[in-house]
């Protein structure tokens, strides 16, 4: 942990020593990691980054990460930044990229902040590692323990889709589905953690956890060849990512790598959850919880953490949020692969549907250079589409068929 | 949960320096308000910790009544049967 000063709560501003743990001694509000700046500042410079390995270690320095520790690395990050022209002309917008973590280890940006967060549990000698998940983060915390040789738990909805439960489970894990929603989970979790003391990357990891996420924006800004971009759409759950994206490019922004400048953070939930963006649309102060009902299980989070974090960067950025509706949002998911051949789980559905409601509205302007996070890979949640697409045509193995086929199609 | 005739009440691991290490404590049938209250009495500046000077719960405070949170039921007036169970926990985890 090089540059790393302790924990600092992101509330009351009290400083604690680096622990596994994520609650204000004093307010219980949210611990956050606290870094020297100024020693990074003179340190870290863009060259050190170029000759890093191609994942999101490369960025270890502006990690939570001790410099001798041995990371647990499945090969995360780096992922393609894809310029997206055809979506971009079908959004009415001029410059287009697309953050494609669908194709992560465990196939989602997960395994970014699960890496940060068992490298950490491992520094701090945790010997099992758990978590609280809408299906991706269980994934990701399964395959590192299994890399890591830690013992694991996980804790899922028990409605969660087939294809996570099989994504999870394939690691050896020890898979606990719960009845009832991810805030039931999430709540019992914490219980659980409190009792067992166990390393749940989301809970008391949570500020190294959440770190992670900052590699999104490392990585963009790099990739566009060190500079941010005008505005990026990130889904929001819990509102980490969001909030952490942004955090990101203040830091290289700070450090001097990138020009100085503003990138508008805007944010896409779900109509069936959607706290976040129905307090940014009715001018609240604060996120009230909602009941989760949406197809897009991943950001089913009617009470997330980091919901007012999310809002504030939202508005301070002068970004917007939106919800996309259910139907938006398996057009969502279709847009993205008939535009631009990257096949998105609903999460990033929401993100391109909730684009599309931004860019009608002139929320985002057609000339800024836009970049959308797709976050999950459209294999997670193959159900969802699977009434959509145009079945496949069946023939006998013969010519005449094909013709026929063929004839019929024409006409 | 037949026969008890108290609310048990659940308190994380920051509030243990109050309670003598207790993780599980026992209060009165009666509002959430009133719980608080007898738990202070009790447990002295327990309430200073998780609510503010106006009375109301500090923003990174959860409470939930037989699993339900209280945003969803009568916040500090939801009222609590015997036998049921109240679990405090900070706000800020999940996702």
């Amino acid at each position: 942990m090089s540059f790393v000063l302790g924990l600092r709560c992101r509330s009351c501003g009290h400083r604690t020593a680096l622990a596994p743990v994520h609650v204000c001694p004093e307010c219980f509000g949210p611990l956050g990691v606290e870094y020297d700046y100024t020693a990074m500042a003179r340190s870290v410079r863009r060259e050190d980054f170029a000759s890093g390995p191609t994942s999101m270690w490369r960025y270890r320095a502006l990690l939570p990460i001790g410099d001798e520790t041995p990371v647990v690395d499945l090969g995360t990050g780096f992922t393609p930044l894809l310029r997206a022209d055809n979506l971009a002309q079908a959004l009415g917008l001029k410059h287009v990229y697309i953050k494609n973590d669908a194709v992560n280890p465990t196939y989602s940006f997960k395994d970014r902040v699960v890496g940060v967060a068992v490298s950490a549990a491992m520094e701090f000698g945790c010997r099992t590692i758990a978590c609280a998940s809408t299906g991706n983060l269980a994934a990701s915390v399964a395959a590192h323990a299994a890399k890591a040789g830690l013992q694991s738990y996980v804790f899922i909805p028990a409605d969660l889709e087939p294809a996570k439960v099989l994504n999870t489970a394939i690691y050896g894990t020890n898979l606990v589905a719960v009845n009832g929603s991810y805030d039931q989970v999430n709540r019992l979790c914490s219980e659980i953690c409190d009792t067992f003391g166990w390393a749940f990357v989301n809970i008391n990891l949570r500020p190294f956890y959440a770190e992670g996420s900052k590699t999104l924006a490392y990585e963009t800004a790099e990739q566009l060849g060190w500079r941010a971009p005008d505005h990026v759409v990130s889904p929001i759950a819990g509102g980490s990512v969001l909030t952490k994206i942004a955090k990101g490019f203040g830091e290289l922004r700070d450090l001097g790598l990138i020009p100085a400048g503003r990138t508008r953070v805007s944010g896409a939930q779900a109509a069936g959850c959607a706290p976040v963006s129905r307090a940014f649309l009715s001018g609240a102060d604060h996120v009230s919880p909602v009941r989760a009902n949406t197809i897009a299980k991943s950001l089913a989070i009617g009470n997330p953490a980091d919901g007012d974090f999310a809002l504030r960067t939202i508005r301070s950025s002068g970004g917007a949020a939106e919800m996309a509706s259910d139907e938006e949002i398996i057009a969502g998911v279709q847009l993205l692969a008939s535009t631009e051949g990257i096949f998105t789980e609903t999460a990033g559905g929401v993100t391109v549907a909730c684009a599309r409601r931004l860019a009608a509205a002139g929320r985002i302007d057609p000339g800024e250079t836009v970049v959308l996070y797709i976050t999950g890979n459209g294999l997670k949640t193959p159900d969802v589409v699977a009434s959509v697409v145009a079945p496949a045509r069946e023939i006998e193995p013969t010519m005449e068929a094909f013709e026929r086929t063929m004839a019929g199609a024409v006409a | 949960m037949a026969g008890r005739t108290d609310v048990s009440v659940r308190v994380p691991s920051p509030l243990r320096t109050l309670t003598g290490g207790k993780g599980e404590l026992s209060a009165r049938p009666g509002t959430l308000r009133a719980l608080i209250e007898e738990l202070n009495g009790t447990y002295p500046g327990l309430k200073a910790r998780i609510c503010e000077e106006d009375g109301s719960l500090r923003r990174f405070v959860n409470v939930f009544v037989n699993e339900e949170d209280i945003r969803f039921l009568q916040g500090l007036d939801t009222p609590i049967d015997a036998g049921g169970r109240v679990s405090i926990l900070p706000a800020v985890a999940g996702g």
